[in-house]
């Protein structure tokens, strides 16, 4: 046996003369990648991190949660709710079969102001219960139809409201554009009317690349089923400001589209009449309709929300600072003190 | 068995000077008459052509382990990828994109699955590929082959074929399984060695059938014909039958003639066979089973969450698809805006039933972000990371064989940290299997200075602790201090200090192999000086002549080396020729000895004739030869295991019984392999009249033969003279099974070997030590074959199982030890059903397991009866083709790469070449994979989760339209690009502790034994993150972009822009979580982690540049709407800050109040009070290892406590003469 070991030994010496050179391209070449040694640092979690990292968050997140409610509470919003009002008294038991008449749905509703609201003034519609999100209405359009007047046959996405029959491709086709909202309001203080200007709602995008300047509306709302507004034909789609404003679908059910904004300061206590034409149906799904007045700030409309979350999440994390300090105190874990090693606990700590 | 006595028999036919008597039994029977199935092979000799076509055509000599080839690839490789019911999933859900009902673009679906499914097979074809060069390489070895006319030429083997005559020479491979011909000496005998086939390392003899030893030299060959005819290819290694049919004779074949492919021919110049089977038919070939495919623990249990993501993948379908049909019913006809009732297929009001349906498809689809689609390919681009990491490390590369470690199979590196058992071949793996002739005891007086591994480690920590005492105990007295300084020589206590400075003579590595023997009194001829100069000069002689081996001259050195049955033999010889007695030369009936200093100045060289040699056999644990030497004197000198040779000796030859015995004690505590020498002095007639009854016996034919024979060797074995004790250190291999004792691993030895060297190995390694309690299995005479006593002796087995069993369990000393002896037969009962439960109810119980004389397919059921029985990770580690069955059995298998061309390293998942790397392999790297493993694969299913539920939630508000609020290209690009490297950067370069603590601190292995990182509390809680981080994500998005203007500009929040602020929400916090995940930052994860947020809005900032015909909604998205919008940067802060509040407050709180090992361990570094407090840096390593039972730690620990014990005693005596270590 061990002259085994003894020639196995000489093999090892006979067959090295050969492979020297060999044996040491095998030896693995240094490198600190390849060593898992790689300079790196290691941040614990020390008493000092976490109680500062939750103070940084709270000192962070309160002021911001505050600046944000201060925003927040500088916007003045006036929501009036008007699908059931503008309904005459005598037709409330069928409005669905009032609004799909040819009656007169002119409507007059006034709204105050609550305090004084500086221009701009956006007005917006509020639908309720309104699936602008769901699968089949959101991928009844066709963006190449609406870009460019040579892709107007490019429909195949917009089924059911795809071709008028007979007369070609409906432009623009789908769901989305055949069921625009057409409600219309005009207001007046004081007898005087506002105007509300309806150039600048939509998105410069969506007015310079997304919808041709020589596309125009072709057998828009011409089958047997009207969904909503018509479309000037003489307009290019890109100047259609409400269409592409309609055509951002929501993102829920419940959604607020720009209608307009009225460039003049409101006062406080104005009251301000609305005539409205009361066209849309949202009465067949029992969807609300609001109008609503709203001023701006940095952080856009009236949104309590933001800042509270920030507050509460700022306050929950000064709270744990806090705690863990007491913690640290009451309690204090020396760190790196071997005592807590598993083998110098008692058995079944771990 | 049959083996055994093969092997025997070989010897015999070698050495025994009665080989002129063997009985020629088999020569009796004359040719096996070779019929029927299973004998149908024929070799025309030297006719290779005659094999070229059928039925003679047999397989050709070219193997293949690759698992494709060009055809079967694709087909085979799909198969593969898409058996994983994640991967079908994704394969359905991608065919079904094509049709209406997909809430996707194809291409989103399509895409990320021909990614995933395209890197996998292109790892798998790499591996492939690597098998192949591998098997090429094989192939194309160059083996000389007869060509024609006598002349020999080289060919690759893989175009060696059946009835080739080959010639091999020495130290090659044989190419094929070969009939032996004739070799370079001139009887016929060749040496081989069957290392790759069974692992046994020592030569064994080959010898030529006598007709064909004429064909002696190339030329011969030139009309040499011939005919084999044989039984067909088999596994059976060490059977054969056939019939060699030579110059119209026919002669019988039998195992002793063939020469197995894959072993090599040793210390033979050359051999001439005939090729008789090729390639798969050899039989090395047709013992390799495929090998299984493995899976780790933490893959299953992986599976088994994909299997719940896919209920609620299902769940949360059908919840959708029911709410679709319930608003399609009632609602849908009522929206006017979406003309309901016309060309609705997939929304016919009017049959809400089979549009529900349709739309169980669309959100099965949908939600199938749920199912993390990378998980499978990141987790293996990890892996060949982490193997390429394990094939690199350095640590683990071994200068003396030039190999790294391997691992073969990337799919088990987390099981490596989970390991709870190991099972062990013991030859080559835990010992160097090179014995140091370290000690004797001649004549009452015990020889050699040098201390064992043992007792220097016992002296280096007893130094310490001294010192340490010192710092804190100032009571301590003072020569006890000085004692134990280094550097002083007058202390009291000549022990420690012998031991001590010992310590750096022990550096100087001996310079003889087999002997590292150090003790003026001897060395030198100096032995003449010594009073008991007749009891050293014999015990010089047995060592020279007791013994099988045969001797060959070093021409370099012009030193003899020993061709030896065992190592301890070797060892002997070498001490012999280093004391003055050099073996030189063997002949069939006589050993020649020269002998230095028996008369001074002078060489002499004796001849001893040998006259009887009675074998080894692990019955009787003692062989004896018979000598007579110049004189005329005959002497038996026999050499055996000390209990045998006490029982045996005469009573004038027991006056140094005592005193051996007591060095035998001392030797066999610091772990050495002892054996006792004796003598007896015989006269003419005396040994004339047994001799006549040992030939009797010897040529009987009788079926107790055997029995006889021993029968009268032991009449002659009795009355003997002790001369002394040997004591040999089988050298481990470096920090063995130590370390892994203490990363609270349990260690099994698996031994081929007889019992008492199991136990003598288990000593050595420490596997057994002094104190403990041995319990040994072994069966009652089994010699008798019979139903009943079959059944009796399994009776008696269960009895000595439940009775140990009962004896553990009684137990009350919580260090009492327990060792479990068994054997292979005992095994054979242990193992069957009724029984193996109380075999593994026991075996658990023990603090060391070993197993002996067990047979590979034994070892195989052992590791499946640990495997399943304990439901534990358990890793076989062997070297030998005899490990092969274990290793794959075995959760991970691991083989030893010394030797080229290994059996067990192909059968293996991972190769390391030395048994020492193991522990590296284990606690470094399988520590790390495991975590990084479970780590990843925890935040996988979080960020799945928290990402896929928000597309439920916004469901809800779509009517369960099956609209996704994304858009398809975020998707697309989360699990492929945005979220996927962060995770693998942790999966590849996350480190708890660096590689030094974990060495440092074994007990962290625990934390992957016991599964912390991967139960199920771990897993639901990343589940429940990924929950609570979908609901914050979806809810503060959602009421934060209500109704009202999100910017001063008074617009809306369309879909769009709602999508994009919540996906990006989504990519903060999985991003950040990550970042929390990680404890180990290179530039590598900052880049990845921080880089895969950058990426998002460079994503969304570039796609909203490209042409509102590619970017549709997302067209100058964050340029024009988002990015201008306070509320779009703020929601972001918040909602990630809200999503990882409480994990931060988990993990800190964590740290506070329940820190793991790693956090105080990483706390301690990252303070440097390990370089501060060194000390206490110290005590906690010592304390970190587990309390072992069994190990070398555990026997320093011992030796400590018994020095100890004694310095008290002497420091009250103050009294010491002795120069050895005597037992208290």
């Amino acid at each position: 046996m061990s002259s085994h070991t003894a020639s196995s030994s000489n093999v090892g010496n006979g067959s090295g003369d050969s492979g020297v050179p060999k044996r040491n391209s095998k030896r693995p070449k240094y490198s600190k990648f390849t060593q898992q040694e790689l300079p790196a640092c290691k941040p614990i979690l020390t008493p000092r991190w976490v109680v500062s990292t939750f103070m940084l968050i709270a000192i962070v997140f309160i002021p911001i949660g505050i600046a944000c409610l201060i925003g927040s509470r500088d916007v003045v919003e006036v929501v009036e709710r008007y699908e059931t009002e503008c309904i005459p008294v005598l037709n409330r038991t069928d409005k669905v079969q009032f609004i799909q008449s040819d009656a007169d749905k002119t409507c007059t509703i006034s709204m105050t102001i609550p305090k004084r609201m500086k221009q701009p003034i956006y007005v917006y519609y509020q639908l309720d219960n309104f699936y602008q999100n769901h699968r089949r209405y959101v991928k009844s359009r066709s963006d190449e139809q609406l870009k460019s007047a040579s892709k107007e046959n490019d429909t195949s996405a917009c089924k059911p409201e795809d071709i008028a029959n007979g007369r070609g491709a409906i432009v623009p086709c789908g769901l989305i554009a055949w069921s625009l909202f057409n409600d219309t309001y005009s207001f007046s203080r004081q007898n005087q009317s506002l105007t509300v200007n309806k150039k600048g709602i939509a998105w410069k995008s969506d007015k310079q690349k997304r919808f041709g300047k020589n596309v125009f509306p072709k057998n828009f709302q011409g089958g047997g089923l009207v969904g909503g507004a018509t479309l000037n034909e003489s307009i290019p789609l890109n100047e259609q400001e409400d269409l592409m404003v309609w055509m951002r679908t929501a993102a829920l059910p419940t959604f607020r589209k720009l209608y307009g904004k009225i460039e003049v300061d409101l006062e406080e206590k104005e009251v301000i009449n609305v005539t409205l034409m009361n066209y849309y149906n949202t009465y067949s799904f029992n969807g609300k309709k609001k109008l609503v007045l709203s001023t701006t700030s940095w952080i856009g409309g009236r949104n309590d929300f933001l800042g509270i979350a920030y507050l509460t999440v700022g306050m929950i994390s000064f709270a744990l600072s806090m705690g863990f300090t007491i913690v640290y105190f009451v309690k204090p874990r020396r760190l790196g003190d071997p005592t807590f090693l598993s083998w110098n606990r008692g058995p079944g700590s771990h | 068995m049959a083996r055994g006595r093969i092997r025997e028999r070989l010897r015999r036919s070698h050495l025994h000077p009665f080989s002129c008597l063997r009985p020629n039994a088999n020569n009796s029977e004359g040719p096996n008459p070779l019929q029927g199935p299973g004998f149908s092979r024929i070799v025309h000799c030297n006719q290779p052509l005659k094999h070229q076509k059928k039925p003679l055509k047999y397989c050709s000599n070219y193997i293949s382990t690759t698992k494709y080839n060009i055809v079967t690839f694709l087909p085979k490789a799909l198969y593969e990828q898409f058996h994983r019911l994640a991967n079908l999933y994704f394969l359905v859900a991608a065919a079904l994109s094509l049709t209406a009902v997909t809430p996707f673009t194809p291409l989103s679906m399509i895409l990320p699955l021909a990614f995933v499914v395209g890197l996998s097979m292109a790892k798998e074809a790499l591996e492939d590929w690597r098998r192949f060069a591998q098997d090429m390489k094989v192939n194309s070895r160059k083996a000389s082959v007869h060509k024609e006319g006598g002349v020999f030429g080289y060919k690759p083997w893989q175009k060696i074929q059946v009835g080739d005559v080959v010639k091999v020479e020495k130290d090659q491979f044989f190419p094929a399984d070969l009939l032996l011909l004739s070799t370079s000496y001139d009887d016929g005998i060749c040496y081989v060695e069957t290392m790759n086939l069974d692992g046994e390392t020592n030569l064994k003899v080959k010898r030529s059938l006598d007709v064909t030893l004429p064909l002696e030299d190339d030329e011969s060959f030139k009309n040499f014909t011939g005919i084999i005819k044989c039984e067909d290819p088999n596994p059976s290694l060490y059977t054969f039958v056939g019939n060699f049919e030579y110059e119209r004779q026919v002669y019988p074949l039998d195992p002793s003639q063939i020469l197995l492919r894959d072993s090599k021919l040793r210390n033979t110049s050359y051999v001439y066979g005939v090729v008789i089977f090729t390639g798969f038919d050899s039989k090395v070939m047709q013992n390799s089973t495929k090998s299984p495919s493995k899976r780790s623990k933490i893959e299953k249990k992986m599976d088994k969450i994909i299997y719940i993501l896919l209920s609620l993948l299902v769940l949360i379908s059908s919840i959708s698809s029911i709410g679709f049909a319930v608003k399609i019913k009632y609602q849908m006809p009522k929206w006017e805006y979406m003309q309901p009732l016309i060309d609705n297929n997939l929304y016919d009001p009017g049959n809400p039933g089979k549009s529900g349906i349709a739309h169980l498809i669309t959100a099965l689809i949908l939600y199938g972000y749920l199912i993390p689609i990378s998980l499978y390919v990141s987790i293996e681009i990890v892996k060949v990371f982490q193997a390429r990491f394990i094939n690199q490390d350095i640590h683990m590369y071994d200068e003396e064989t030039g190999n790294t470690a391997q691992a073969r199979t990337s799919n088990l590196n987390e099981e490596l940290g989970q390991v709870e058992t190991i099972l062990s071949d013991k030859t080559g793996t835990l010992t160097c299997n090179q014995m140091d002739f370290l000690k004797c005891s001649i004549a009452g007086t015990a020889y050699g200075v040098r201390s064992t591994e043992i007792e220097l480690a016992a002296a280096k920590q007893i130094a310490m602790d001294l010192e340490e005492q010192d710092t804190q105990n100032i009571n301590v007295p003072r020569y006890m201090k000085s004692a134990n300084k280094e550097d002083s020589r007058g202390g009291p206590e000549i022990e420690l200090e012998s031991v001590i400075t010992s310590k750096c003579e022990n550096d100087q590595k001996p310079a003889i192999k087999g002997f590292n023997f150090e003790d003026s009194r001897l060395m030198h001829g100096h032995w003449l000086n010594e009073p008991n100069q007749e009891a050293l000069l014999l015990f010089f002689r047995i060592l020279a002549i007791c013994q099988t081996a045969v001797p060959e001259l070093n021409e370099e050195s012009g030193m003899f080396t020993y061709e030896a049955e065992s190592p301890d033999e070797a060892a002997f010889l070498a001490a012999a020729r280093e004391f003055g007695f050099e073996f030189y030369k063997r002949t069939q009936s006589s050993v020649f000895i020269r002998e230095k200093y028996a008369h001074p100045g002078r060489l002499i060289e004796r001849e001893f004739k040998i006259l009887n040699l009675l074998e080894f056999t692990s019955k009787r644990k003692r062989m004896s030869v018979i000598v007579q030497d110049e004189d005329g004197q005959i002497l038996l000198l026999c050499k055996g295991a000390d209990s045998i040779i006490f029982d045996r000796l005469s009573k004038n030859g027991r006056i140094h019984e005592e005193t051996t015995t007591k060095h035998l004690t001392e030797y066999g505590e610091v772990g050495l392999r002892t054996l006792a020498l004796a003598y007896k002095k015989l006269d003419e007639p005396e040994y004339s009249a047994w001799n006549n009854e040992f030939v009797k016996a010897k040529t009987s034919f009788s079926i107790d033969r055997e029995a006889m024979f021993e029968r009268v060797a032991d009449m002659m074995e009795k009355d003997l003279i002790l001369v002394g004790a040997t004591a040999v250190e089988d050298k481990l291999q470096k920090g063995c099974i130590d370390k892994l004792a203490q990363a609270g691993l349990k260690i099994w030895v698996l031994t081929g070997d007889k019992m008492e060297t199991a136990i003598n190995i288990g000593y050595s390694c420490s596997l057994l030590r002094q104190g403990m309690k041995r319990i040994c299995i072994t069966v009652m005479n089994s010699d008798v074959v019979a139903q009943d006593s079959k059944q009796a002796a399994k009776e008696n087995i269960l009895m000595q199982l439940t009775n140990s069993s009962q004896m553990v369990k009684l137990e009350k000393d919580p260090h009492a030890a327990y060792a479990l002896v068994i054997d292979g037969k005992t095994l054979t009962y242990a193992l069957e059903d009724d029984m193996k439960h109380h075999f593994l109810a026991l075996a658990v119980g023990c603090a060391s397991v070993i197993c002996c004389r067990v047979s590979p397919k034994q070892k195989a059921l052992v590791t499946r009866l640990v495997k399943e029985g304990t439901k534990k990770t358990t890793l076989a580690i062997g070297d030998g083709a005899n490990d092969v069955g274990m290793i794959q059995e075995a959760d991970i298998g691991v083989g030893i790469s010394g030797v080229e061309g290994m059996q067990a390293v192909m059968a293996s998942d991972f190769s390391i070449s030395q048994f020492r790397f193991l522990e590296r392999l284990l606690v470094v790297h399988g520590h790390w994979c495991y975590k990084r493993i479970a780590q990843m694969i925890c935040y996988f299913f979080y960020k799945n989760i928290a990402f896929g539920l928000t597309l439920f939630y916004f469901e809800a508000f779509t009517a369960f339209s099956g609209q996704s609020i994304y858009n398809d290209w975020y998707m697309l690009l989360f699990n492929v690009i945005l979220t996927s490297l962060p995770v693998i950067s942790l999966g590849v370069f996350e480190q708890d502790v660096s590689s030094e603590v974990c060495l440092q601190f074994p007990a962290l292995y625990q934390q992957g034994t016991k599964n912390l990182f991967f139960d199920w509390y771990r897993i639901l809680g990343w589940m429940g993150n990924g929950l609570y981080s979908s609901l914050v994500i979806f809810i503060l998005n959602i009421v934060i972009f209500y109704n009202q203007a999100f910017r001063a500009g008074g617009q809306t929040a369309d879909m769009a822009a709602v999508g994009a602020t919540m996906f990006s929400c989504i990519i903060c916090v999985v991003n950040f979580q990550m970042a929390l995940t990680m404890s180990h930052f290179t530039w590598i994860q900052h880049l990845f982690v921080w880089g895969s947020i950058a990426t998002w809005f460079l994503f969304l900032f570039l796609y909203g540049l490209m042409p509102p015909y590619y970017s549709g909604d997302v067209y100058k998205l964050l340029a024009e709407a988002l990015g201008p919008a306070p509320i779009y940067w703020s929601t972001i802060l918040l909602v990630t800050v809200a999503c990882i509040l409480p994990y931060l407050v988990h993990i800190s709180f964590q740290r506070c109040f329940n820190p793991m090992d790693h956090h105080i361990i990483q706390e301690i570094k990252y303070y440097r009070k390990d370089v501060e407090d060194q000390h206490m840096w110290r005590r906690e390593r010592s304390k970190a290892r587990q309390e072992t039972k069994i190990g070398f730690t555990a026997r320093v620990d011992a030796k400590i406590r018994q020095l100890k014990g004694k310095l008290q005693k002497k420091s009250s005596t103050s009294v010491s003469q002795n120069c050895m270590p005597s037992p208290s």
